[in-house]
């Protein structure tokens, strides 16, 4: 077994994701079989290989520190799930 | 012929000799759209109404003698890229009612060049998918055999401009979703380089691989709209400052004397026969042309996958970590602040997008990050460095998009790992971040079409699109039309 359901159970933890206990299962089942596929990486030697985390060669793009959006305030509070005024209401964080 | 049924360079003549209107042509695709639709599901959200006042006002500039190449013609989008005012669900649950405040930078060009837009296409939910199957709201359909999946994940692009409910449209491509579905539906795709268009207001899957592209009836189309969307954007800071050539100019048909290489990795044992053999007859074709055929290898493209299923997940789990409930999109109806995000997440994600933060959250996590994550990037180095050496000895590589047509709608979805398959010649091409573009090269005995696959070097669109238009000039795969009535 690549991974058992207590990791599937820690990993969607770590992912804020709140698994039934159908999908615990069958998602175990699906992550070991792909991870078994991912193996096949092991075959080869990269000891001497720097990681490639982008294809194409790209420096820091610099550019002024300006503002260029124009302010939208009630566009963007049309998106918010709730909300009261000009406020976006999110759940109670403090007790 | 009806409008519809055109393409851009045809249409845009007759627009600007004011021939046709561009209110007429796009009358006449929301006509096809409306014969159509029901059976395709090509969409998710139509425009009419908005479209016929661009039409209008493209038809005002055009009586001004304005000639912008994509003045008046009617373009669909993806449901990814981000339109000011319009429904964007990137076929996803969790952005079901998400109205954006702004275009993207690709969007904001076309609609700059007049182009009018028809509506949102279907898709994998969060472009996770290879045949629309993955959309919260619809599966779309194959028009030239409605019992098969159009590819994906630009699908619903791709069914829309093989069926003519578009003249072109663009999707994404972080594995291969422009250029597999556009093979599936026998229409031509183009990814281009990492960087050459903005992926300002895109919604991110993996953000080292997603390039925008566009997605049409021939490859004259194809250039046009490509020089429409490039070029550097200092909204995106992984857009490259880089000349954007006159794509449309380079089709001379002169490919005598290119050097086009064949990886043999590309021919492998459980592809379908029928693929290969209509793909060597392309090449055999191509040498026709006066194209000199060269054997290459990339020595690394069976790990190419599982590269992929490493990098591409890892970035999806942490862009797909923004999605919390809070300040847009759906919110699941909770007690406090953590059961709402654990709730939000599992009820505004499909399995398949769970699946894949999950396998990405499991590869970063402590303990395996080596094992997989940064292996995976030496990996990826090395395909990088496969593709390097090729192109020492040829200009373009050529072989096919996909190892099989579109299959039947449900035949892989019980098996994750054979879905991802599909992608096999695709991938390493993101992977590497350079240009690939698929065109029709003919069909198998159940009358499906195949795709042609043409890599090119870093930044060089160009020969890549004077090979495919040479190829097309000797060849009418591109003029076949599924007989959807």
């Amino acid at each position: 077994m690549k991974i058992t359901r207590e990791e599937v159970q820690r990993v969607a933890l770590l992912a804020r994701l709140q698994l039934s206990a159908e999908e615990e299962i069958s998602l175990t089942e699906q992550l070991d079989h792909i991870l078994g596929y991912m193996d096949k990486l092991q075959q080869l030697d990269t000891e001497k290989v720097a990681p490639l985390a982008h294809a194409v060669d790209v420096v820091n793009a610099f550019r002024e520190d300006r503002a260029v959006n124009k302010p939208q305030a009630e566009k963007l509070l049309a998106n918010a799930p709730a909300r009261e005024k000009t406020f976006i209401k999110v759940p109670k964080i403090i007790e | 012929m009806s409008l519809h049924t055109s393409t851009i360079h045809e249409l845009s003549a007759k627009l600007k000799n004011r021939e046709i209107s561009s209110v007429e042509l796009t009358e006449s695709v929301f006509a096809r759209i409306a014969s159509v639709e029901d059976r395709l599901r090509s969409y998710i959200t139509l425009c009419r109404e908005s479209a016929l006042a661009e039409a209008k006002r493209a038809d005002e500039r055009l009586k001004s003698g304005d000639d912008s190449p994509l003045l008046g013609v009617p373009i669909a989008l993806k449901d990814i890229f981000l339109t000011d005012g319009v429904l964007t669900t990137c076929a996803s649950k969790i952005l079901g009612n998400f109205v954006p405040p702004y275009d993207g930078t690709a969007v904001a060009r076309l609609k700059a060049g007049g182009a009018v837009i028809v509506g949102k296409t279907n898709m994998d939910e969060f472009a996770m998918g290879s045949s629309t199957e993955n959309s919260a709201f619809a599966v779309t359909r194959n028009p030239w055999n409605v019992e098969r999946v159009p590819g994906g994940s630009s699908g619903g692009s791709a069914a829309a401009v093989a069926a003519d409910e578009c003249i072109a449209a663009l999707g994404t491509d972080t594995g291969g979703s422009i250029r597999q579905p556009a093979a599936c539906c026998g229409i031509v795709g183009l990814k281009p380089t990492y960087g050459r268009v903005s992926r300002y207001g895109v919604i991110a899957f993996a953000s080292s691989l997603d390039q925008v592209g566009p997605m049409t009836k021939d490859t004259t189309d194809c250039a046009l709209v490509l020089e429409a969307i490039a070029g550097h954007d200092p909204a995106d800071s992984t857009s490259v400052p880089a000349p954007v050539p006159a794509y449309a100019k380079s089709l001379d048909g002169k490919v005598k004397g290119l050097r086009a290489g064949i990886p043999k990795q590309f021919f492998i044992p459980g592809m379908q026969r029928e693929v290969e053999q209509t793909v060597k007859d392309a090449i055999r074709k191509l040498a026709q042309e006066g194209v000199e055929i060269v054997e290459v290898s990339l020595p690394h493209t069976e790990y190419a996958v599982a590269v992929y299923y490493v990098i591409a997940t890892a970035e999806a789990s942490s862009n797909l970590a923004r999605y919390d409930g809070m300040r847009y999109g759906y919110r699941a109806p909770a007690e406090d602040l953590a059961e709402t995000y654990f709730k939000t997440r599992q009820e505004g994600f499909g399995p398949e997008v769970k699946r894949r933060i999950m396998l990405g959250t499991y590869a970063l996590s402590a303990g395996y990050y080596d094992a997989y994550y940064l292996k995976a990037q030496k990996v990826r180095a090395l395909i990088k460095r496969d593709f390097e050496e090729a192109f020492q000895k040829c200009d373009v590589i050529v072989g096919p998009t996909a190892p099989t047509t579109a299959f039947k709608v449900g035949a892989k979805t019980a098996d994750p790992l054979e879905m991802y398959l599909s992608d096999i010649f695709t991938i390493s091409v993101n992977l590497a971040g350079l240009p690939g573009l698929s065109l029709p090269c003919g069909f198998d005995s159940e009358n499906m079409p195949i795709g042609l696959q043409i890599i090119g070097k870093h930044f060089d669109e160009a020969t890549m699109l004077r090979l495919a238009y040479a190829y097309e000039q000797a060849t009418e795969w591109h003029k076949k039309k599924p007989k959807l009535s």
